[in-house]
């Protein structure tokens, strides 16, 4: 079927199964691979992208759910060739290790600032319990969100 | 490859589905695609009713505060009303899954998934939620006592959908109390739980004590003659201590990978004591 959506706001159209998984649409058939897939099933959150600006998770979504909607990928947090704030505090805070898990990581980031631009580390650590990082550098994950939403603020 | 169907109003729902009857309803999603991934579930036909706007709404009328199947766990905890008349409800929803799985799963497919750890039963059961089932020419309203007929199983005939969940509104003044153990605290799979109501006088007697088990039995459970042994009587900690020793030893709970039976009978038995260890509690008011 055909289906077209907004990626990384451009309009696009593609013919596709209206069963493929979002996770495959975007890294197979569209080749922007900044997402990863971890667990597929829901539990890594390595998947996070934004769905008409909310966190969602791609591997739990199929190609049809797009159409008509709006998706952000961590390649489109990139604004005029300039890293957004929450990328711009992970390198600076050395959030990243191996840095699988990083995009997924940034996305939730980035759905929590929007709900609440100046959260606790409690709220932050909240806000990311969903995304697994199996180099476990969480501490200083924590503190790039918080760098980032004084910054945004 | 599987079809997937969009409709975007009930009428075009009941077209859709009346021409692909096997068809598999969607929610969502959060438990349906893994099964289906895992080969679990075999389907030709998806209908998601992620569009459905009509599903989406949680109102307030006569008491009772009805919330549309297909509302997610995130607009439970972003609603006003639920903070103030089902506080329960709310703190169910805030421990389920992850922010991301709570802006995709919903109260509907938690409640037809039918999982005996699923994290909003022990709070519906407790409030007596009912759940309105429509068909094309049919509605009726069960309890979801007799909705959910044993693990993953319910009652929903052929070509019945889950439309929306009617909850009574406690009485003010009724304390509510919801405790998950799980591996961590987040996207954890419920190993025990319990959810529990207390309307209490000044001095502390119990006018109504109300408590529901997650994950200790086929289903979520509740003991009506057990729940008796409070009323008029004070709240105490030997009488919590009772409470939770002849509850454990109603449950049927099972062995697994997350826990033994043992174990689970071990937190239904203390589970009640943190009610009194809980220093803050919610009223019906969102009151102290």
């Amino acid at each position: 079927m055909k289906i077209s959506f907004r990626l990384n706001e451009k309009m696009i159209e593609i013919e596709t199964a209206p069963d493929r998984r979002v996770i495959d649409l975007l890294r197979e058939d569209l080749g922007i691979t900044g997402t990863k897939e971890g667990c597929g099933s829901g539990e890594c959150g390595a998947c996070t992208v934004l769905i008409d600006g909310v966190s969602k998770l791609s591997c739990l979504m199929l190609a049809a759910q797009l159409e008509g909607r709006s998706i952000t990928t961590i390649e489109g947090l990139v604004q005029d060739g300039k890293l957004h704030p929450v990328q711009k505090a992970f390198v600076s805070h050395g959030a990243v290790q191996c840095g699988f898990c990083s995009p997924g990581m940034v996305m939730s980031a980035v759905d929590l600032l929007q709900r609440n631009p100046l959260p606790g580390r409690q709220e932050i650590r909240r806000a990311v319990s969903g995304n697994l990082c199996r180099c476990t550098g969480y501490q200083k994950i924590i503190d790039a969100i918080q760098s980032a939403a004084k910054e945004l603020d | 490859m599987k079809n997937v169907f969009l409709p975007n109003s009930i009428e075009e729902f009941r077209q859709i589905w009346s021409a692909v009857p096997d068809a598999v309803l969607m929610a969502g999603g959060t438990d349906l695609l893994v099964s289906l991934r895992e080969g679990k579930t075999k389907v030709k036909n998806i209908i998601s009713l992620e569009r459905i706007s009509e599903l989406r709404h949680i109102d307030c009328s006569g008491g009772e505060i009805l919330i549309g199947s297909l509302v997610t766990h995130q607009q439970i905890l972003d609603a006003p009303i639920i903070a103030e008349a089902l506080p329960v409800l709310r703190q169910a929803a805030s421990l389920l899954g992850s922010p991301a799985v709570r802006h995709m799963g919903t109260i509907g497919g938690n409640i037809c998934t039918a999982s005996p750890a699923a994290d909003l039963l022990p709070a519906l059961y407790l409030l007596d939620a009912r759940l309105e089932l429509h068909t094309e020419r049919t509605k009726r309203t069960v309890p979801i006592t007799d909705f959910i007929i044993g693990p993953r199983q319910t009652s929903l005939s052929e070509g019945e959908f889950l439309y929306r969940i009617r909850v009574p509104i406690p009485v003010p003044n009724t304390r509510a109390y919801y405790f998950k153990v799980g591996q961590r605290k987040a996207l954890a799979i419920t190993i025990a739980s319990m959810a529990a109501l207390l309307r209490l006088d000044t001095d502390m007697t119990v006018l109504e004590g109300r408590f529901s088990w997650g994950s200790v039995g086929p289903t979520v459970l509740r003991f009506p003659e057990t729940e008796k042994i409070l009323q008029n009587q004070k709240l105490s900690e030997p009488l919590l201590k009772e409470i939770g020793e002849k509850s454990a030893r109603l449950t049927e709970p099972i062995s697994d990978i997350q826990a033994s039976a043992d174990y689970r009978r071990m937190l239904v038995s203390n589970f009640p004591l943190r009610l009194l260890q809980a220093e803050k509690y919610t009223g019906s008011n969102g009151k102290k």
